[in-house]
């Protein structure tokens, strides 16, 4: 019964993702690099190195995807989970239906998980592909072990990094009528995280992300001499760490919408 | 007993520092229970507090023994018809009653039975298949209705659900909870429209800025009324001799020819004096009565004397 449930919910979060125009933007968002790296492979005829190739996918994946795609992307679609259905006066539909307040947390989570993952998933893997695919010694990778565990890496902390700014983003959509101060709030955080104090970066999802990342992205410029150092956790600590705040997120919305209140009313 | 009843006691909701209801007493038993009352009343707030969408401030409710902290259990027994009109977008109206009942964990199969049935009891089979966006507002409200039944509920909420339906479909809606009254059903409703509520209803809630007025059976809601004297309507041939006959008594206040000529409005204090001095003059001295009924125990005359709204028509 409870699967009949948390599938209906998934579906119709992923019908809210997919099928729905506001939502569109992040199909571009998701796929513009693409579009750069593939006029580099068709247009660009001088010779490629792959540590060079290499560098400039880390900076793509670490500079745009880990900090402006996935991050608009996933405050767009988790802050939305309950206050977009807020605002459009349906959550009712959710709140009359017999079903434990936890699992509709965790369904619509799901929902949003699935649909970032997706988009992202695929736009990283065909970055990687086209990135790769189109010089002889970047082919020669591609054939190689090393090439499918760093893919694999890159797909991983993805999926990270949705699940870390997911919950974020649900917390933030849950606690706070207007999300858009403390996104601000949020992404200025996470943007700076390198030149923050040592603790403050302990507190961005980015930190976490840094030491599970294939390849180092180059920090050059004024970035560079501002940066703070940090010891990075070990991997395992950032894989469990991030499923732990995952998890204690999940706790925490589960509490408040056992408390929510439609206010919505006419009388 | 609280396992048969909707149970409030000493329910207050504040809305931040506006008061939504204070201090509700109730006990609703099975059967159609009216809430009226003018906009800002509570009727809503009350319907949303038997529902869980709001809690209360203070006081505790149960809804035959069920919270709304127990979501599972208390859904399956009870259905709300909100009076919010808001769809998800592009659903059809089938797919908003199957979606609910999926909700419930209904099986496809099992979904699909429930859904058809409560499209055919609100009259919708034509345009089940059409977005909702294109429907009329009588036609939405009847789909939420559909929504709200489809599981079949013990105790159904609905709010204002008569409001923008056309008077055959107001018509088919009484029928409807008439019939699922009679099937057991405690159904409790809000409406403006007070005859239509007068027909229906075995009780009625009078709120009035959050507070409850007055609750029960109409009749004896308007028997306490005291402060107002009771109308009571004599058909007769003669009234205007009959009017000099009842007149003398003390508890008559008032007593004039009704506006057709073959009947007397008597406005009295003591209903009982009244009736049985009228079996006098029918067994003592033979005066003519066709009939004698209560001209203002209905539910717009009580609206009117513990209200005092003139929009209740």
């Amino acid at each position: 019964m409870r699967t009949i449930q948390f599938l209906t919910i998934l579906r119709r979060e992923l019908a809210a993702q997919f099928l729905r125009w506001r939502g569109a933007w992040i199909y571009p968002l998701a796929l513009g690099p693409l579009f750069v790296i593939s006029m580099h492979a068709l247009h660009d005829r001088s010779p490629c190195r792959l540590d060079e190739e290499s560098a400039i996918l880390a900076g793509i994946f670490q500079y745009f995807y880990l900090r402006v795609a996935i991050f608009f992307a996933c405050a767009a679609v988790f802050s939305r989970l309950f206050r977009g259905e807020m605002a459009d006066r349906t959550l009712h539909y959710s709140l009359l239906a017999p079903l434990r307040r936890e699992l509709l947390v965790a369904a619509k989570f799901a929902g949003g998980l699935v649909a970032m993952l997706a988009v992202f998933g695929v736009a990283v893997a065909a970055c990687f592909y086209v990135m790769f695919g189109h010089f002889p010694d970047g082919r020669a990778f591609l054939a190689e072990g090393a090439a499918m565990a760093q893919f694999s890496n890159y797909l991983g902390v993805t999926a990270l990094a949705v699940l870390g700014y997911g919950t974020i983003f649900l917390l933030v959509g849950l606690v706070f009528k207007n999300p858009i101060l403390p996104t601000l709030l949020v992404l200025a955080l996470e943007s700076w995280s390198g030149i923050l104090p040592a603790t403050l970066q302990h507190l961005t999802v980015t930190y976490y992300l840094k030491p599970l990342v294939p390849v180092e992205a180059p920090v050059e410029g004024i970035s560079a001499i501002f940066t703070v150092v940090v010891d990075p956790p070990a991997p395992w600590l950032s894989v469990v760490g991030l499923v732990l705040l995952a998890a204690a997120g999940l706790v925490y919305a589960s509490r408040r919408v056992r408390r929510l209140e439609i206010e919505y009313t006419t009388d | 007993m609280s396992e048969s009843l909707i149970v409030f006691e000493g329910v207050s909701k504040f809305y931040g520092e506006v008061l939504g209801v204070n201090q509700v007493d109730l006990t609703i038993a099975p059967g159609v229970t009216s809430l009226v009352g003018p906009n800002g009343s509570g009727k809503t707030t009350l319907m949303n507090l038997m529902t869980g969408l709001v809690r209360p401030t203070q006081g505790r409710l149960s809804v035959i023994g069920l919270t709304p902290d127990d979501p599972e259990r208390f859904f399956r027994t009870v259905g709300y018809c909100t009076q919010f009109d808001f769809f998800p977008p592009g659903v059809t109206g089938r797919e908003l009653v199957w979606d609910t009942l999926r909700l419930h964990g209904l099986t496809r199969a099992e979904a699909s039975r429930l859904t058809d049935e409560a499209i055919v009891r609100v009259g919708l089979t034509e345009a089940a298949d059409r977005r909702v966006a294109g429907y009329s507002k009588g036609m939405r409200q009847r789909i939420r209705l559909a929504q709200s039944i489809a599981h079949r509920p013990t105790v159904l909420v609905l709010d204002e659900p008569l409001n923008g339906l056309d008077p055959m479909a107001r018509a088919e809606s009484i029928a409807l909870f008439q019939a699922l009254a009679k099937e057991g059903l405690h159904v409790v409703l809000s409406s403006h429209i007070l005859h239509e509520v007068d027909r229906i209803s075995d009780r009625v809630v009078l709120m009035s800025n959050g507070y409850v007025v007055a609750e029960g059976d109409i009749h004896g809601v308007r028997s306490e009324v005291t402060e107002h004297p009771m109308q009571v309507l004599v058909r007769c041939p003669h009234p205007h001799r009959l009017a000099a006959r009842v007149f003398a008594h003390e508890h008559v206040v008032e007593a004039k020819v009704h506006a057709d000529g073959r009947g007397l409005l008597v406005r009295t204090r003591d209903a009982e004096a009244f009736y049985r001095l009228v079996q006098g003059l029918i067994v003592d001295e033979g005066e003519e009565i066709d009939t004698v009924a209560p001209a203002d125990d209905d539910v717009h005359s009580v609206y009117q004397y513990l209200i005092g709204e003139t929009e209740a028509s």
